[in-house]
């Protein structure tokens, strides 16, 4: 189906017509009996995974099932950093995989992401973060990723607003710069996505809950049941987050995932004041301005396995008491809403990307804390699993047997908070 | 913030309390005798419930003790708490009505 292209010259157009006759960016589609592919969850991941699938692959017959409204899980209420300076050689290759993407993302689309590569930095507090931060740099040089040593001077010299005195708490004693790394709007990606893949064919299907998991004689996967009907599908790629491990027990795998909240909180708008994103692990902050004005604030995870999309004000408070120390200025600005994701974290913080034991069922989840970013390049590679039966060469790492047989990509210090 | 019922000092408010993981989880006497599968198993593969889940908490900063509790984890609301070594209750005993 042709979609309306959005272009400057379109945008002065609509706008002298009073902004009347832009289409519906995708159909409200309905299920149908059956579908060459099915994805399961409308974040992001599986969005994008559904237009790779018809884009690179030629897979137009399949749809995306979302249980609520596209977007509106984590990719929703995540704090959208983005950066790929991971410590191993197998992470950087993913993450560094999509930071890429990201940056043709608006064009492929033709739709603005507004990826905005303004800079992310992670802070150093203790010896012990100085030299990790500095294995990371090198490291990820190593891979060719950009990342860089900082000294406090020059970190405050990238976000002035940044406070290195010596006399709070946890002094700033360094920091490690991606310059690659930044921002982007995270309803865009779904939507865009969610255009991108229309366009090509695919049903996005709302408010479709996954119920059941049928399987053939031989165990492989044969249709599944949802709130709006019996679905055929030979193929199902789930991309369901923080419910993963409810909808991969439908057909009887389990996975090495806990589902805990993440949380995170925004500020009243105000003025440009924040240039960059800065992240410290440490002390559990990481913040940044909205094109809105708004500061976006990520808290940790609460401490307790849980799905209720909420978490505790203590964790909050202790995000925003490190946040007043970094930052004085901040100090009487007033949080304007805060909320809370369910994120699937698992052993090693390294995401699962593979085929399950069960023929025709993939599984694209174990993001934890730090899915967003991974959305082009994780949907990319998913698609690729899916279409060849077989992962690519990116995500061959990433299987559910690395447990069992020991490869480990431990990347517990790299995640974007202290677990 | 939860408010956590310690069985041995009764109601206080989280920040007291660590949490365990899951409950009832058993160290093989012989793991040298496990298959790869069902190490794997007991290292990594959590039952990740969403209902009803038997959790162990310790009670960190008060008495220092573990115990456990069933918790609904799509409510977050505590059923019951109970000691080391118990076996875990009968939800249809402590919470009428709730799904297993």
């Amino acid at each position: 189906m042709r979609r309306q292209a959005f272009s400057a010259l379109a945008l002065i157009r609509r706008g002298l017509c009073g902004h009347l006759g832009w289409q519906a960016q995708w159909r409200k589609a309905a299920p149908k009996a059956s579908y060459d592919a099915v994805i399961v969850g409308g974040g992001g991941h599986g969005l994008g995974a559904a237009y790779y699938l018809a884009k690179e692959h030629g897979l137009t017959n399949i749809a995306v099932l979302e249980k609520g409204w596209i977007g509106g899980g984590n990719t929703g209420r995540n704090t959208t950093i983005i950066r790929s300076n991971y410590l191993f050689k197998e992470s950087a290759a993913l993450y560094d995989h999509s930071v890429k993407l990201w940056e043709g993302l608006s064009q492929a689309l033709n739709y603005n992401v507004m990826f905005s590569p303004r800079g992310v930095m992670m802070l150093a507090h203790t010896v012990h973060d100085i030299q990790v931060f500095k294995r990371h740099v090198h490291a990820n040089r190593c891979s060719g990723v950009d990342n860089e040593w900082l000294e406090p001077e020059q970190a405050k010299e990238f976000c002035p607003p940044l406070n290195i005195g010596s006399d709070i708490r946890y002094p700033v004693l360094g920091a490690a710069l991606q310059r690659r790394g930044g921002t982007a709007r995270h309803d865009a990606v779904a939507w865009g996505y969610a255009r991108g893949a229309d366009a090509l064919g695919v049903d996005i299907v709302e408010n479709c809950e996954v119920t059941g998991i049928q399987r053939d004689a031989r165990g492989a996967v044969m249709a599944l049941e949802t709130s709006r009907g019996l679905i055929r599908t030979p193929k199902v790629g789930v991309s369901a987050a923080g419910n993963t491990s409810v909808v991969l027990g439908l057909a009887g795998v389990r996975l090495p995932l806990e589902s805990y909240p993440l949380q995170a909180l925004v500020s009243e708008p105000v003025k440009p004041i924040f240039p960059c994103v800065v992240m410290s692990n440490t002390i559990h902050a990481y913040i940044s301005q909205s094109d809105k004005g708004e500061l976006v604030i990520g808290a940790g995870t609460d401490a307790y396995t849980s799905y209720t999309q909420r978490g505790a004000l203590h964790v909050n408070s202790h995000t925003l008491d490190a946040i007043c120390e970094l930052f004085p200025t901040f100090r009487r600005m007033r949080m304007m809403r805060n909320w809370g994701g369910i994120v699937d974290v698992t052993p090693d913080r390294s995401p699962i990307i593979a085929k399950t034991p069960v023929k025709g069922l993939y599984v694209n989840c174990g993001w934890g804390t730090g899915g967003f970013k991974a959305t082009p390049g994780s949907a990319h590679v998913f698609a690729w699993t899916i279409a060849h039966d077989e992962p690519h060469p990116i995500n061959a790492p990433f299987t559910i047997e690395r447990f069992r047989d020991g490869y480990l990509i431990d990347e517990a210090a790299a995640a974007a908070v202290a677990h | 913030m939860l408010l956590i019922n310690c069985p041995f000092c009764g109601s206080r408010p989280e920040i007291e309390f660590t949490y365990g993981g899951q409950a009832h989880l058993t160290r093989a006497a012989q793991p040298a005798e496990l298959d790869d599968a069902a190490w794997t198993d007991y290292l990594y593969v959590r039952a990740n419930v969403k209902g009803v889940h038997a959790e162990r908490w310790r009670h960190a900063r008060g008495c220092g003790r573990f115990f456990n509790a069933l918790r609904d984890t799509t409510t977050d609301h505590f059923l019951c708490v109970y000691k080391t070594g118990e076996a875990r209750p009968d939800i249809a005993a402590v919470a009428p009505g709730t799904a297993p």
